[in-house]
């Protein structure tokens, strides 16, 4: 484990948790958000028959670069009649909330914040904090659109967090484990063993849970989309209705620390769903450093196996977006408590009826 | 229950119908045009920056008249008797100097009215279009093709010309007149 390494290293438990909790901001999302801005934009754009920036290096590659040390150097903006405290903390809640998730996210099997053996419900009651955080936002910021896009924010995530909810139990009552690292590990070998696959072992309940874990999977899916407030859920943000929502007042380097969350929280939700159903950072295919014989690659592996499957979920969150307007109100309230809610329900009874036979 | 599976059923293969289109979009060639470094051919009859080929302009004014914006401001010398001031590419022979020809181009509202007067075609219509300038005095060109010195030594020639002229007259006025019946008509 790497925190035990850290400890031997250093000689200083302290030490070795400020590099652990530090680790995953330098050396995974900030690099991850740079390049998921780039990919949005060059996939949006290409799915539009444009060409998305080109002027910045090949292909427009330091776009995103440049556009962060723009946003370092602009004035911080805080309005007269804003809640000045509220105002200056709900970004820091919000990026706090949505890093916090990734302490229990297993990176590689060595590479893992913390292993809580709640790591699930932890992920879940962590991601609570953004609510708090994009209401805070809306709030202080003292306008009445900010108000309106945080306040359809909090009710979209509250209903949308059951249906998460419900197929993180389906699996967890398959796999016995709220630990995303257990779960990963009982996901290893070959692609067979994967929970969107009915889950580890060869047996006839196996075959009889595909389809429901397929569904469970679509329903965490398209829930977990709502919950990161991205098209066709992003009518907190609803730039056609609400300027931009919560973070309109926003300037500067607060507005980038919105934008920052918001590009973890959609890898955090990835990653969930890629840790619950399709085998966490396992390779579906074995490992080529226990091919050469050389162990210590096999960690590396991993973390290229789990960046990439989080990255094509990303791919398809961005896919979605660009493929679909937004839902009205009604219709985002409708799909949560009329479809996913009942659907995922029952879907757990089943995935627990066939489990105890 | 009919009608909400059929639901379940339209979202889902809609959105797949849409994915696949977006999906398909993402391989076609894209319709940007990198404008500085591909330019579009510009349509026939396109109206841009002016051009005066100071070769062939005989100073006649006539581009400068027809101006609605009084965009052209032309000066002209007469050239002294003796002087040879060549021939235009059409054969016709010049006689002024131009000391002056300038266009403002922040006044211009190309509308090419200028163009169709000029008996030489000597004024016409480039394809230059991106000549954009911080300062709008950058925007006056100057096409007149004689140095500033030069068309002071023309504009003093034609005066001390002049000049010489008029005293001739004087001269000639002093002298007395022979008598000469003009109005009458001549006796045949």
């Amino acid at each position: 484990m790497m925190y035990d390494f850290l400890v031997d290293l250093t000689g200083s438990p302290i030490l070795s948790g400020i590099v652990m909790s530090l680790l995953p901001l330098f050396t995974f999302i900030l690099p991850f958000a740079l390049f998921a801005v780039y990919l949005e934009r060059k996939v949006s754009a290409h799915m539009q028959d444009r060409l998305g920036p080109m002027r910045t290096g090949w292909h427009g590659w330091k776009q995103t670069i440049a556009d962060i040390l723009k946003l370092i150097q602009k004035e911080d903006i805080v309005a007269k009649d804003n809640d000045k405290l509220l105002f200056n903390l709900a970004p820091i809640i919000v990026f706090a909330g949505s890093y916090a998730a990734f302490a229990a996210i297993p990176f590689a099997s060595i590479f893992i914040g913390t292993e809580i053996d709640l790591g699930m419900f932890y992920i879940v009651a962590v991601t609570g904090l953004v609510v708090a955080g994009i209401l805070m936002a809306g709030w202080a910021s003292n306008n009445k659109y900010s108000l309106l896009g945080s306040m359809r924010s909090v009710a979209q995530i509250v209903s949308y967090e059951i249906p998460t909810m419900l197929v993180m139990l389906s699996v967890v009552m398959l796999s016995g484990t709220m630990s995303l690292h257990t779960l990963s590990e009982m996901q290893t070998g070959n692609i067979l063993n994967w929970y969107i696959l009915g889950g580890p072992g060869l047996s006839l309940s196996k075959f009889i849970l595909i389809p429901f874990m397929f569904i469970g999977f679509l329903i965490i899916y398209i829930s977990t989309l709502a919950e990161v407030n991205r098209t066709p859920f992003d009518i907190p943000e609803a730039e056609s209705e609400l300027v931009s929502g919560y973070h309109t007042e926003y300037s500067g380097m607060k507005f980038a620390m919105f934008f920052l969350s918001e590009y973890a929280n959609m890898f955090a939700v990835s990653a969930i769903v890629v840790a619950l159903f399709l085998g966490g950072y396992q390779s579906p295919i074995g490992y080529f450093g226990n091919l050469i014989g050389a162990e210590w690659l096999v960690p590396f592996e991993q973390f290229g196996w789990f960046t990439v499957k989080g990255v094509f979920f990303v791919f398809v969150q961005m896919w979605l977006r660009w493929t679909l307007p937004r839902l009205r109100v009604d219709q985002l309230m409708t799909v949560s408590w009329k479809y996913l809610i009942p659907i995922a329900f029952v879907n757990l009874l089943i995935i627990g009826l066939i489990s105890i036979l | 229950m009919k009608e909400y599976l059929g639901n379940i059923y339209t979202a889902l293969y809609t959105i797949f119908v849409g994915m696949k289109i977006t999906f398909k979009h993402m391989f076609v060639p894209s319709v940007t045009i990198q404008y500085p470094e591909v330019k579009l051919q510009l349509p026939e009859r396109e109206r841009n920056r002016l051009y005066v080929n100071m070769d062939d302009c005989i100073g006649c004014d006539q581009c400068s008249r027809a101006c609605p914006v009084s965009c052209i401001d032309i000066e002209t010398t007469k050239s002294l008797p003796g002087e040879d001031l060549g021939k235009t590419s059409n054969g016709k022979k010049k006689a002024l100097w131009v000391t002056n020809f300038t266009i403002d181009f922040a006044k211009c509202c190309y509308c090419q009215l200028c163009v169709f007067p000029c008996p030489t075609e000597c004024i016409y219509m480039t394809d230059v279009f991106e000549f954009s300038e911080w300062e709008r005095d950058r925007l006056v060109y100057d096409f007149a093709t004689l140095t500033p010195e030069e068309r002071q030594e023309k504009r003093d020639n034609l005066a001390k010309f002049n000049a010489e002229k008029e005293a001739e007259k004087l001269k000639a006025a002093a002298a007395p007149k022979p008598d000469v019946k003009k109005d009458e008509p001549e006796v045949k």
